[in-house]
């Protein structure tokens, strides 16, 4: 069974300050890491591939050096690396391009995996997006997922309802975060993933022309948050007549 | 023209109020769709509600599928050639707005919360960074495809006298390898956390499933609702997903908002920084969600809760 998950390689989101006169958000010298959900994929491919088989190739199109954190997915099993490099101002259109291009130089695959969402941009629409221009079937979503032999028996985890979907391969499967515990490679399989491969793709070796994004960003706003941030540390008979004294002041108590 | 499709049919009234808005700008229209169904007061319904045409599309499916309805959809733009395609931002509206983008060549912008026409350009607002900001963007390719979440906007009043046209369409779909084995009702408590003016959440600093009956109190004597961080109900499944709460689950904002056992990462915040009163209760005086809050308690869950209920139970009589 050949498996190419896709990771992104985001800015932590949780380390983003905002400028207090600007109240924009600061992105500059945020750290990088592999979003999170993306680690539940290469998990997930990592099981698939101990049942099965097989080879296990995680893909990422970043506009920076992202070599230190794909080395943390080959430790916990990947066998392959592919990087490629892409504009700076890469859309979805862009991204899903260069991936659908160096899946196909990948060439045999019979899983492509990836998070449901990123978690700095959050659409859930690179999966199917890259299923579309691969004309293979998507399962979004998914919660449990069973490899067989010659067809692969997944839930789509859609809110109010649980979707049982079930498809030959190859196919295009988006996994959420509760699906399994991405594992923590030990200091052995780190030491051990240092020799696993890491192809460095550019556009042009992809046969990729020039692609022109379809968005185009405008700006990026902040959103600012006042609180009081009263606390009340003290004896908690105290502290809740404290709270409950303040609540009803705020006119919420009614 | 406008062309709007969601699977939820509160959403579609929505989405047709904001095609309306939207294709004033354009000076054009707005058109409905819906999938596989014979009920014509359903048709009806949207053209009260602002719809100038309805499309009553049989694509053979008895249900949503992925990839033929993005098909059909693209099958029916092939036809009409609209320049804007508004989908219901629920799971299923995600998946088909993002393949039917990447099948039409063009732009696409999940979870819009705002929706214009600048400078003759489509142009879209969209939260980024779990919360942090919102992006601005522009389409620069049509047609322009976005998907908008539930609440977001407000449906027409209903008009009685309002025409439109509907029309019956077969589409001939392809049909893909893939196919649905089974659907699942899950149980939901019918709660409604987005229309809720007192929300009392729960996370991880509960025990046991038990346990969240000390929230349920509180939430009962302050006339409100219960809602939960993503692993009360993602992992553990001790409440249905429609208390969910967050990035990923729903986005409230309430009067009061009180957060009990939960850390207050950035993926919670998300969905409840609108909230006018937020009120933490968490042991651990460095927790995150001190910092998202007008006041916060540190102490043991189960020593505050029981004492803060029955204090607000004597405030309110
Ligand atoms: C892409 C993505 C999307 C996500 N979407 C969401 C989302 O929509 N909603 C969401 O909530 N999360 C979401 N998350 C998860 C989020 O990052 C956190 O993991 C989650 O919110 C933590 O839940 P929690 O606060 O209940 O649990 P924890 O982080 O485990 O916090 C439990 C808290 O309880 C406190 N506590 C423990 N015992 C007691 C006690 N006896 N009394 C008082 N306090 C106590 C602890 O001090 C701790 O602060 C998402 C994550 C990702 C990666
Ligand atoms: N630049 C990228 N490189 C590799 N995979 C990506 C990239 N961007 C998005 N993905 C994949 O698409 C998923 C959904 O991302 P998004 O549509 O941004 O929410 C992610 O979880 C990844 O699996």
């Amino acid at each position: 069974m050949n498996i190419v998950v896709c990771a992104k390689q985001v800015i932590d989101v949780s380390e983003i300050k905002v400028d207090p006169s600007t109240k924009k958000p600061v992105l500059q010298g945020v750290p990088l890491k592999i979003s999170d959900i993306d680690k539940n994929a290469v998990e997930e491919a990592i099981r698939i591939k101990e049942k099965h088989g097989g080879k296990v190739t995680v893909l990422t199109v970043s506009s920076s050096d992202a070599k230190e954190r794909v080395k943390e997915l080959l430790a916990m099993g990947a066998d392959e690396a592919v990087i490629v490099s892409a504009p700076e101002n890469a859309d979805y259109d862009v991204v899903s391009k260069l991936l659908a291009a160096a899946i196909k130089k990948i060439g045999d695959y019979d899983i492509v995996l990836g998070g449901e969402a990123s978690i700095d941009l959050f659409s859930g629409q690179m999966g199917p997006r890259l299923a579309g221009l691969l004309g293979i079937p998507q399962i979004t979503y998914a919660r449990k997922v069973d490899a067989e032999k010659d067809k692969v028996v997944a839930e789509r985890d859609v809110g109010d309802v649980v979707v049982t979907m079930e498809s030959p391969y190859p196919v295009l499967i988006t996994v959420t975060k509760e699906i399994n515990e991405p594992r923590l490679p030990s200091l052995m399989q780190i030491l051990a993933s240092a020799n696993k491969p890491i192809n460095e793709w550019s556009m042009e070796s992809l046969g990729v022309k020039e692609l022109t994004p379809k968005m185009e960003t405008v700006e990026v706003k902040g959103v600012s948050m006042e609180r009081k941030n009263i606390v009340y540390q003290d004896d908690v008979d105290e502290a809740v007549e404290k709270l409950v004294d303040s609540l009803a002041k705020e006119g919420v108590l009614r | 023209m406008v062309l709007v499709y969601s699977d939820d049919e509160k959403n579609m009234l929505e989405l047709i109020a904001k095609a309306k808005d939207v294709s004033k700008e354009l000076d054009e229209k707005a058109t409905a769709v819906v999938f596989d169904t014979d009920d014509e007061s359903l048709a009806k319904k949207y053209i009260m509600h602002g719809a100038d045409r309805v499309f009553m599309v049989k694509t053979g499916l008895n249900t949503f599928k992925g990839e033929e309805y993005t098909d059909a959809m693209e099958k029916i733009l092939e036809e009409t050639n609209e320049e804007v395609v508004i989908v219901g931002s629920t799971k299923n509206g995600k998946e088909l707005a993002s393949r039917l983008a990447a099948k039409l060549d063009t732009g696409c912008v999940i979870d819009c919360i705002n929706l214009y026409v600048k400078d003759g350009k489509l142009t879209t607002e969209r939260v980024v960074y779990s919360g942090n900001a919102i992006a601005v963007e522009r389409f620069n390719s049509k047609p322009a495809v976005v998907t908008i979440p539930p609440k977001v906007f407000d449906p027409l009043p209903e008009d009685e006298s309002r025409a439109g046209e509907v029309i019956k369409k077969e589409v001939k779909v392809d049909r893909y390898p893939s196919r649905i084995v089974d659907v699942k009702e899950m149980k939901t408590g019918e709660v409604n956390v987005e229309d809720a003016e007192i929300i009392v959440s729960c996370g991880r600093g509960f025990k046991k499933k038990e346990d969240i009956q000390l929230v349920e109190e509180l939430a009962k004597v302050l006339r409100g609702t219960t809602g939960c961080s993503r692993p009360i109900a993602a992992d553990l499944k001790w409440l249905s997903e429609d208390h969910w709460i967050g990035l990923s689950g729903h986005k409230v904002k309430p009067k009061l908002y009180i957060a009990v056992g939960i850390s207050g990462q950035i993926q919670h915040i998300a969905g409840m920084r609108d909230s006018d009163v937020v009120v933490a209760i968490n042991k651990d005086p460095e927790a995150l969600i001190f910092k998202s809050a007008d006041y916060g308690i540190v102490g043991d869950l189960y020593e505050v809760l029981p004492k803060l209920t029955n204090a607000v139970k004597e405030k309110m009589s």
